[in-house]
């Protein structure tokens, strides 16, 4: 990691947070009208939408309908404006088919499937910027979107990215910090049950850090979870108030 | 009909500069209808037919948040409409100052990559994309460069120091489309999803601000009658040039708060 400091001396990242600081997440449920479930999330500088739709028929071809639970469709695309340099497609290109696949399998793992046999539910997430924790973004912002479409679920599913630097586990990293080329570790977690929906990790780590970094990432993730049941909360009293009740 | 008069547009929302790594972007909602536009500039090298021009390439993006059919490469076709009638729009030479894109002639200029993102359809999609593009080519900040040419001949750019010294589009010129939607013997404007769903053609006009038609399309399957689309063009007229005064006041007051200004965002 020549040239850039990721961690001062002082124990500060390159952006001021501490060691193990998320960035400032923002959210909001029920942004648009038309789709079934909503969600907007900011973290940081990392912007992602996320829409729900279902359950319902489904569509296309019948054959692909499960008999005993629900089909979880997900596409990720991330705007071509979203990166410092500007992206040719939106969608369909490899990392966005692989993103697609790690959404569904998280949900696959939180939503009670079982519950809507032959049935489909779609979940569509939209990057508007991406300053890393891309992954960790659309997941919180999914979770919003999928509790917003009252499709019931396990649990929350909160996402956090980790990373290792000079022997410190780092929390929710910055597109700085991801460039920057260390290990690297999305883990999606149900808060509740303390289980882990998706686990992914690059570049090369020693085994022993790794409990050290996945407490990071896991704590950090509860830390979400912790401001997304705010979230919950608040547009619900929002939502009842309107409703007058 | 949701108690609006015939020329009467449904409340518009606009909000400038809410992606921060584009060189201009901006956030239209008009009625249920959903649109982000993001400007980004790179360089590039002029085309052959116009070496002393900058360009603008458009690209649309029907986001499968709007509809689910637009899953995959279902909004492709939807998409690939909307960027040409775009480009056709502002493919002469009054609407943007291509010249001033224009680094070096032959050797470099600014290519304005104009991306559009469907978030949500409802209804009046041409007008809701062509008030966000104008609005964010007026939020557009381009840096400023120069060409440092050294004793061989060979050239150099340089990028200014100052993130402040940029050059700015005028975007006086720029025309917004007016969809006529024809249901029954009336034409109405801003149709709402129920009411395109009722007509059976419409005709996009693009309008100037002085009210200067650049640009006229027939969409959808019915026919029009060659008196009504005179009557209609009129209407657009002068709905046209509401519209364009309405946005620029919007536009600089939204301007005159400065970075101070608090931003909303999706959040609000």
């Amino acid at each position: 990691m020549a040239g850039l400091e990721l961690l001062s001396d002082q124990g500060y990242r390159v952006d001021g947070r501490r060691a193990g600081e998320l960035r400032k997440i923002q959210a909001r449920m029920g942004v648009f009208a038309q789709a079934d479930g909503s969600a907007y999330i900011e973290q940081g500088n990392t912007k992602a939408l996320a829409v729900v739709y279902g359950p319902h028929e489904i569509r296309g071809s019948r054959a692909r309908a499960l008999p005993d639970r629900a089909l979880v469709n997900c596409q990720y695309s991330s705007a071509t404006f979203s990166t410092g340099e500007r992206k040719r497609r939106p969608h369909g290109d490899r990392k966005s088919c692989e993103m697609g696949l790690q959404l569904r399998q998280t949900f696959e793992a939180a939503i009670l499937t079982q519950l809507h046999p032959r049935s489909q539910i779609d979940i569509y997430v939209q990057v508007l910027q991406a300053d890393g924790g891309t992954y960790a973004a659309c997941v919180n912002a999914a979770t919003l979107a999928v509790l917003d479409a009252g499709v019931p679920m396990r649990d929350f599913v909160c996402a956090c990215s980790a990373g290792f630097v000079d022997g410190t586990a780092l929390a929710d990293l910055s597109h700085v910090e991801e460039a920057a080329g260390g290990p690297q570790l999305a883990l999606a977690l149900l808060p509740a049950s303390g289980q882990i929906a998706l686990l992914e990790m690059d570049a090369r780590l020693h085994e022993d850090h790794l409990e050290q970094v996945l407490e990071a990432a896991a704590r950090a993730a509860r830390d979400v979870h912790a401001l997304l049941d705010r979230v919950v909360r608040q547009h619900v009293r929002e939502a009842s108030v309107l409703l007058g009740d | 009909m949701d108690g609006r008069g015939c020329e009467d547009y449904r409340c518009v929302e606009v909000e400038t500069e809410v992606v921060s790594n584009t060189s201009g972007s901006a956030r239209v909602k008009l009625g249920h209808t959903d649109i982000l536009v993001g400007v980004k500039a790179e360089m590039g090298t002029p085309k052959l037919e116009k070496p002393n021009e900058g360009y603008l390439e458009f690209f649309v993006d029907c986001s499968a948040n709007a509809t689910p059919e637009f899953e995959g490469r279902g909004g492709d076709d939807l998409g690939t409409e909307i960027a040409n009638t775009l480009s056709r729009i502002f493919n002469n030479k009054s609407s943007v100052d291509l010249q001033a894109l224009c680094i070096s002639p032959r050797e470099h200029c600014w290519v304005l990559y104009v991306d559009v993102l469907l978030l949500e359809c409802g209804g009046n999609l041409f007008d809701a994309i062509s008030i966000a593009v104008k609005a964010a080519l007026f939020s557009t900040r381009i840096p400023r460069v120069r060409v440092l040419e050294d004793e061989e001949g060979s050239k150099d750019i340089e990028l200014s120091d100052d993130p402040y010294d940029c050059i700015r589009l005028s975007v006086e010129n720029v025309p917004c489309i007016v969809t006529l939607c024809k249901i029954g013997y009336r034409h109405v404007v801003d149709a709402s999803l129920q009411e395109e769903a009722c007509s059976l053609a419409s005709l996009l006009v693009s309008v100037t601000s002085k009210g200067v038609v650049t640009c006229m399309r027939k969409v959808g399957k019915g026919s029009l009658d060659p008196e009504s689309i005179f009557e209609m063009m009129e209407t657009s007229k002068r709905v046209g040039k509401v519209l364009h005064s309405s946005l620029q006041t919007v536009l600089h007051k939204e301007e005159s708060l400065g970075p101070k200004r608090q931003k909303v965002g999706f959040l609000g």
